[in-house]
């Protein structure tokens, strides 16, 4: 094995790991959506008024909070098929994210709304407002721009957590790197090309989030221009 | 599985103890007004932070030997695992030191104390309630981090899981098992650990009896 960086065999992989790259924010994207959403009834199980429900919906994810995804992912790919379900690897690999980010997600849509302070509330109140006007028209505007930056946070990390769908055999990024790493014998383009590829892309994506916090929170007069 | 669950305990610990070093290290450099030294942390937290932990797991294993350094599995893993998430603790130092409140700074300058001593004497010692608990859940992060080193082949808990049910084919039983060991290490040993640690910080800055 030689040490050597071969431009030649970097430049003939790329397009390979170009293709393969979108795959990966495919899934991160369709993950993400699904995420969104789970974490969402997440949210409306731990704020029923029923005790047994909160109780549930706290264990559950608590679980899923404290195992590791791969084997999340494993247990779903594997353990789905004895019992007559069987799902091909994106799905699979999709439904996990989806469950183990929802429940990360869910817990920033709480911070949000419980950082909406309690007045608003009582002011709605007593401006005889009904419930669904109060969410819509005063506690969702504001409650958006706290939950920002944890949601964007969230999305970069479903991004960088796609590789692991490799391992159930999804045809992302990462498992084209082994491919070509495998059938070439040669590992060094392919996973630092795999690494510069994340890092061209997952940096931009932090600063845009950044920005638009800032344009948020603007909008909303929590800071002023001159403080920026 | 036992034998694997020891070896998860093994890269959670020593690569604990990595991370928590090179945060401060970095956490502080990232502080420094030499713009060589901040320079260097930036550059460290955002690569690390921007790529993925198993890319840089892959690259540290199979990629360094090109370079003629050879890891082993294991401390290819610690180290991977350590240097990642010492690059997302390293910005938890630095908020950490950052909300040190002004009075403490000014307090230390009127004092006339050399900037290493204010450091030191007064500075980091109370970071540690500030820091804690978002240390804490980057520790959790970290437990469930450590599965990833089975790809490398390191035998833990999760390789031996998929090792058993490569033989056996009882999938629910194998993987079910080790998602409650994985749960059971958190919720019962790792995290009330944590909250311990997080008393004795708040009660050695004398927060506790506000």
């Amino acid at each position: 094995m030689n040490a050597e960086w071969r431009w030649d065999f970097a430049i003939e992989i790329l397009p390979q790991m170009l293709l393969a790259t979108l795959n990966t924010i495919l899934a991160a994207g369709i993950g993400y959506a699904i995420a969104a959403v789970v974490g969402l009834l997440f949210l409306l199980g731990q704020r029923t008024p029923i005790k047994v429900v909160n109780m549930i919906n706290r264990e559950i994810v608590e679980f899923i909070r404290s195992t590791p995804l791969l084997i999340q992912l494993f247990f779903v790919y594997f353990v789905l098929p004895q019992f007559g379900i069987t799902l091909s690897a994106w799905v699979c690999g999709m439904i996990t994210i989806g469950l183990h980010f929802g429940t990360y997600l869910s817990e920033v849509y709480r911070g949000a709304l419980e950082g909406v302070p309690k007045t608003q509330w009582e002011a709605c109140r007593a401006l005889n407002f009904s419930t669904f006007y109060t969410y819509r028209k005063i506690v969702l505007p504001q409650a958006f721009p706290i939950a920002i930056p944890g949601m964007g946070n969230y999305l970069v990390g479903i991004f960088k957590d796609t590789p692991l769908l490799s391992t159930i055999g999804v045809a992302e990024l990462f498992h084209a790197a082994t491919a070509v790493g495998g059938y070439h014998y040669r590992y060094l383009e392919p996973y630092t090309i795999v690494g510069l590829i994340f890092l061209t892309l997952s940096i931009p994506a932090a600063m845009w989030i950044r920005k638009i916090e800032k344009n948020v929170n603007l909008a909303q007069g929590k800071i002023k221009k001159e403080q920026l | 599985m036992l034998l694997g669950t020891v070896t998860t305990i093994k890269v959670l610990v020593c690569s604990t103890i990595l991370y928590v070093i090179i945060s401060l290290i970095f956490g502080l450099m990232r502080l420094s007004k030499n713009p060589i030294i901040q320079g260097t942390a930036t550059v460290y937290i955002e690569f690390f932070r921007g790529t993925s932990l198993l890319v840089q797991l892959f690259w540290f294993y199979y990629v360094l030997p090109f370079f003629g350094l050879t890891l082993e599995a294991f401390t290819a893993g610690v180290v991977a695992i350590g240097m990642n998430f010492g690059a997302y603790g390293a910005e938890i130092v630095r908020g950490g030191v950052l909300a040190v409140p002004k009075g403490q700074w000014e307090g230390a300058f009127a004092l006339n104390f050399t900037p290493a001593k204010r450091m030191r004497k007064i500075i980091i010692p109370q970071i540690f309630p500030i820091i804690l608990p978002p240390a804490a859940n980057l520790t959790v992060e970290l437990l469930k981090a450590t599965a990833l080193v089975a790809l490398v082949t390191v035998v833990d808990l999760t390789f031996e899981a998929k090792q058993i049910n490569a033989i056996t084919w009882l999938s629910a039983q194998c993987f079910g098992t080790a998602l409650l060991i994985y749960y059971i290490i958190s919720r019962f040993f790792l995290v009330p650990f944590l909250r311990w640690l997080e008393v004795i910080a708040a009660r050695k800055v004398g927060k506790d009896r506000i």
